[in-house]
């Protein structure tokens, strides 16, 4: 056992070392956080339920129709959906192991991913003052915790974008942060589809009803 | 002392199965660097000008009212919606049966598995629910124990 070991040892040393240390930990990073992202997607399923089955008790308040304002909600989601290109060009620049140029899209990012969180909360905040907030109705209670949480989850892509622009400016694009950003990039975009449910089953939907 | 000559016994036989490993191919095609597919400009512009097409229509079918049915509509943006998801995991998400090793599909078929279980068997079982409760009068629901 130990004369093989010493032999293996001299025949490939960097070679073992090179091959094992390089490309399992990342695989096993980008596999596991798609199965986070999975599971992720199950907490939305059951929130989409949720909102399917009580989407429909106004209890005597406002419904879709008297709320949603859909010239809003255009504006929400071509924010959303800037973010995402944006973010692809930030990938991009990183191939190109450009620093600066990766900064740049990134804080692009940021910017339109605030610009959709601080429209939400501000259609929020209008909901609530004309009454219409979550104690008002089994709709109302669905609709923000289903449409809060991807904003909740928005806001800490965007906490977690900011903390990964400082690490790219401290350390720069190291094998490292290049992992984070590739898996805030499937965090990103993956918040992105499930946006495109929230605008087809809770805003257009609704206003249909 | 004994530890780190056990070490690289360890790796080394490691990296001799990889080497006879086919998937270790895969791995070296599909995991350059970050372990995810790597996306391109065109990739990326192509798949945002179908997301604002695919985006802009519901919205304007809505918006506009252009079936009287409003029927019609809701099957309409239904479709227009699942198209989109599937342009957002293409260009994206760089989702292939591929990536991973096949394992990142794999998870995604199954999670959309129990996603159809979950949403349909919700809506089915409490739409059969409402239907069939007896009828009760606001005053009486105040009432109840």
């Amino acid at each position: 056992m130990s004369t093989h070991a010493t032999d293996t040892m001299s025949a490939t040393p960097s070679q073992g070392f090179y091959l094992t240390s390089e490309h399992h930990p990342e695989n096993g990073t980008m596999l596991g956080f798609w199965i986070y992202l999975m599971s992720d997607c199950l907490v939305f399923a059951v929130l989409f339920a949720m909102y399917g089955i009580l989407g429909g008790n106004y209890a005597a308040g406002p419904g879709p129709k008297d709320l949603f304002e859909l010239p809003t909600v255009a504006i929400n989601t071509s924010m959303l959906l800037l973010s995402s290109i944006t973010y692809g060009f930030a990938m991009l620049e990183i191939q190109r192991s450009r620093k600066g140029a990766t900064l740049f899209w990134l804080a692009i990012t940021g910017c339109f991913g605030a610009a959709f969180v601080g429209l939400e909360l501000t259609e929020f905040a209008h909901f609530i003052h004309e009454g219409a907030g979550p104690q008002r109705s089994a709709f109302l209670s669905s609709f923000f915790t289903l449409v809060g949480t991807h904003g909740l989850h928005v806001s800490f892509g965007i906490i977690w974008l900011i903390t990964l622009m400082v690490q790219v400016g401290w350390r720069g694009l190291t094998p490292e942060n290049i992992r984070r950003l590739s898996c805030l990039s499937l965090f990103w975009h993956f918040l992105d589809v499930v946006w495109i449910g929230v605008f087809t089953f809770v805003y257009l939907m609704g206003v249909l009803r | 002392m004994s530890a780190a000559s056990e070490t690289p016994h360890g790796e080394a036989g490691g990296a001799h199965d990889h080497d006879i490993d086919p998937r270790h191919v895969h791995g070296h095609d599909g995991g350059h660097g970050s372990g995810a597919a790597h996306g391109t400009f065109k990739g990326y512009v192509i798949g945002f000008l179908l997301s604002v097409v695919l985006t802009a229509i519901p919205f304007w079918l809505v918006m506009d009212k252009v079936f009287a049915d409003p029927k019609t509509t809701v099957f309409i943006v239904m479709a227009f919606a699942v198209v989109q998801i599937l342009v957002h995991m293409v260009y994206f998400l760089h989702l292939n049966t591929s990536s991973e090793g096949g394992w990142n599909m794999l998870a995604l078929i199954f999670t959309m598995v129990l996603v159809v279980i979950t949403l349909s068997g919700s809506l089915w079982v409490m739409y059969h629910m409402n239907t069939n409760m007896m009828p009760m009068s606001p005053q009486d629901m105040r009432n109840m124990p």
